[in-house]
């Protein structure tokens, strides 16, 4: 102990005066809302702007004046078929899938206060990938009972992980292995489905198995959108209570929070958000995985971190689908792209709490 | 401040899985007074403590707060009047002293509602109370055991609870830190008559700041009541299959018990010189 004793409790320490306190706190917090003003509004910003730029730019350009009379439904000769109904399904949900699965994935690692526990790695998004190709491709169902099925594939996967991780109480470690072990299964239902499929073409297949948002349709992006329209209210609802969960489940219920039924609500909403813009755009690499982790850097340690990782997720997901069509010879689908950014620091991740002495 | 707040157990049973770890027993916390539980290992100090914050349902009996079942309240309505502070809380990565202890507002706060002054106010006052005020800005993971822990009790005081239970609060501190955390609590006792009902180890800190000391012994309640009166070589010998001697603490008046092991006896004088 540095501090000599008299500094550390002397009970004759002269007690500030409290109204100077509260002044300290009120100002401490004020900065910091301040702070999460300013980044939320630039993560805003940016995303408005690179929907922008990804419906302008493409083979053809289209200035600003085109593309917003293609959006009021007027009709522009090329502009309403490259921007209509090409680009704005594509950049839409390019958003949507990426606020879903940013903030779906920082749902989960806050409940389980592990960044690994994101439902990409765990197996959820693989879940609903492998129901949806099976659905598509050996069952050759509709887009409703697509979704429909991914929904409850993912639902069952995280029951499944839920049960088989379960023993007094769930361990978030435990959840996290099981998790990548179903993962790894599912992953290669997938594949074996895809491969089984001869007329199925290579674009489809690699939606299933990196996700990818080439040739989207509104059919495919509506189910999605109108999911996140619904679930975000009902995720941001549960914000408060899911922060104190954080604390740990004794704390978070002395503190108020009713942890089973606040737990079962945050998975069975997160799980649907994930489905459906899995259902849609396939399981966009590491997206979910990432975007907690960059808004929480953004913003530091705090406040919540729901909204700030669903913009992160819908600017990831746009940036990078955007460098997959054109920032080099090939096409990438954007799973790909998000792959290659998401899997040095997963690598990262794993070594620092390795190098740390921690589990996991 | 109220302090009339009433908190009982009542044939109460409770355990986990097939095991039974309290039975059938009936508990009145007195309100306003510090009363402090001790037992051996595992034999359900904190399971006791758990259910009576509505953490573990009872099997059989029930908790009652102001005539009203715990296990039935709204659980933001229980956390207004009920705090707990668990044996080892959680902190997440990073998070600073003030927003930890800020968090303590939870129960007070709407789905909605928007923090207020009388939140500022509560962090405030908890801050100054627990000598956090100039750790404010700082990570609580950076923090020593002794400040980590005060800062977990200036999270508990933001809750502004009339009642606070605390399990083992004292754990992994050193001696002056245990003295330290201890007395803050008794503080809060005389300057806001809050109920205060702790888990301790160390029988002897039990015995100094108990008003009231609870014994537990295989999950039954063995004695009750001042320090004086169930701290006896006998309770020792029940609770804790350990042979002992009790002395007046020459500090406190209190008793003091002093272990008598199978080393280190001084060998008992055949005759006392006169």
């Amino acid at each position: 102990m540095s501090a000599p004793a008299a500094t550390r409790t002397s009970p004759k320490r002269a007690a500030r005066d409290l109204d100077s306190v509260i002044r300290d706190v009120a100002r401490g917090r004020r900065r910091r809302a301040s702070r999460r003003r300013v980044v939320l509004l630039t993560l805003a910003v940016l995303v408005v702007a690179g929907f922008a730029v990804t419906l302008m730019f493409g083979q053809t350009f289209y200035p600003p004046r085109d593309v917003i009379d293609v959006i009021l439904g007027e009709q522009v000769p090329g502009a309403s078929f490259t921007v209509g109904r090409l680009r704005l399904p594509r950049a839409v949900l390019a958003v949507v899938a990426g606020f879903s699965f940013g903030l779906a994935g920082v749902t989960f690692q806050t409940m389980l206060r592990n960044p690994l526990a994101s439902p990409d790695i765990i197996g959820i998004s693989w879940g609903a990938s492998a129901a949806a190709a099976i659905a598509i491709v050996s069952l050759s169902l509709g887009r409703t009972q697509v979704s429909a099925l991914a929904i409850v594939s993912a639902l069952a996967v995280a029951l499944l992980i839920y049960l088989l991780a379960f023993r007094d109480g769930v361990v978030g470690t435990r959840l996290i292995l099981i998790g990548i072990g179903i993962s790894a299964m599912l992953e290669s239902v997938t594949s074996y489905v895809l491969s089984r499929a001869a007329e199925w073409d290579l674009q489809e297949a690699t939606r299933w198995l990196t996700g990818s948002l080439n040739g989207v349709t509104w059919e495919q992006t509506l189910p999605a959108l109108v999911a996140m329209a619904v679930l975000t209210p009902a995720l941001l609802a549960l914000s408060r209570d899911l922060s104190m969960m954080q604390l740990g489940e004794d704390t978070a219920s002395a503190l108020g929070v009713r942890v089973e039924r606040t737990r079962v609500m945050v998975i069975v909403a997160a799980v649907c958000l994930i489905a459906f813009a899995t259902a849609a755009a396939g399981p966009i690499a590491f997206v979910a995985f990432l975007s907690g982790p960059i808004a929480a850097r953004l913003l530091g340690p705090g406040g919540s971190l729901l909204v700030p990782a669903g913009l992160v997720g819908a600017l990831l997901v746009l940036v990078a689908d955007f460098a997959g069509q054109f920032a080099f010879d090939v096409r990438y689908p954007v799973g790909v792209v998000t792959g290659v950014l998401g899997a040095p620091y997963l690598v990262y991740l794993i070594v620092r709490t390795h190098r740390a002495g921690g589990s996991l | 401040m109220t302090t009339s707040h009433s908190l009982t157990a009542e044939r109460l049973t409770l355990g986990y899985g097939d095991r039974a770890v309290v039975e059938s027993l009936d508990l009145a916390v007195p309100p306003g007074k510090i009363t402090v539980i001790v037992g051996a290992n595992a034999c359900g100090k904190s399971t006791l403590l758990r259910s009576l914050s509505r953490l573990l349902k009872p099997r059989e009996g029930r908790v009652v707060l102001d005539g009203r079942e715990v296990h039935h309240m709204p659980a933001k309505e229980l956390a207004r009047t009920l705090g707990l502070l668990p044996q080892s809380p959680v902190a997440p990565e990073g998070i600073t002293v003030l927003d930890l202890v800020g968090r303590g507002r939870h129960p007070h706060q709407g789905l909605f509602s928007r923090w207020n002054d009388k939140d500022d106010a509560a962090v405030a006052a908890a801050l100054e109370a627990t000598q956090t005020t100039d750790l404010a800005d700082r990570a609580v993971d950076e923090l020593s055991g002794g400040q980590r822990q005060r800062v977990w009790i200036a999270m508990a005081l933001a809750q502004q609870t009339d009642l606070l239970l605390l399990d083992e609060p004292t754990t992994f501190l050193d001696a002056s830190h245990q003295v330290e955390v201890l007395d803050l609590l008794t503080d809060l006792n005389h300057a806001r008559g809050t109920t205060i009902v702790m888990v301790l180890h160390d029988l002897n800190l039990a015995a100094r700041y108990a008003d009231h000391l609870i014994a537990l012994a295989d999950g039954r309640l063995h004695a009750y009541g001042p320090p004086a009166e169930v701290l006896t070589e006998d309770t020792v010998r029940t609770v804790f299959g350990l042979d002992s001697r009790i002395i007046e603490d020459p500090v406190s008046g209190r008793p003091l018990m002093l272990p008598i092991g199978r080393h280190h006896i001084r060998p008992q004088p055949v005759s006392t010189p006169d």
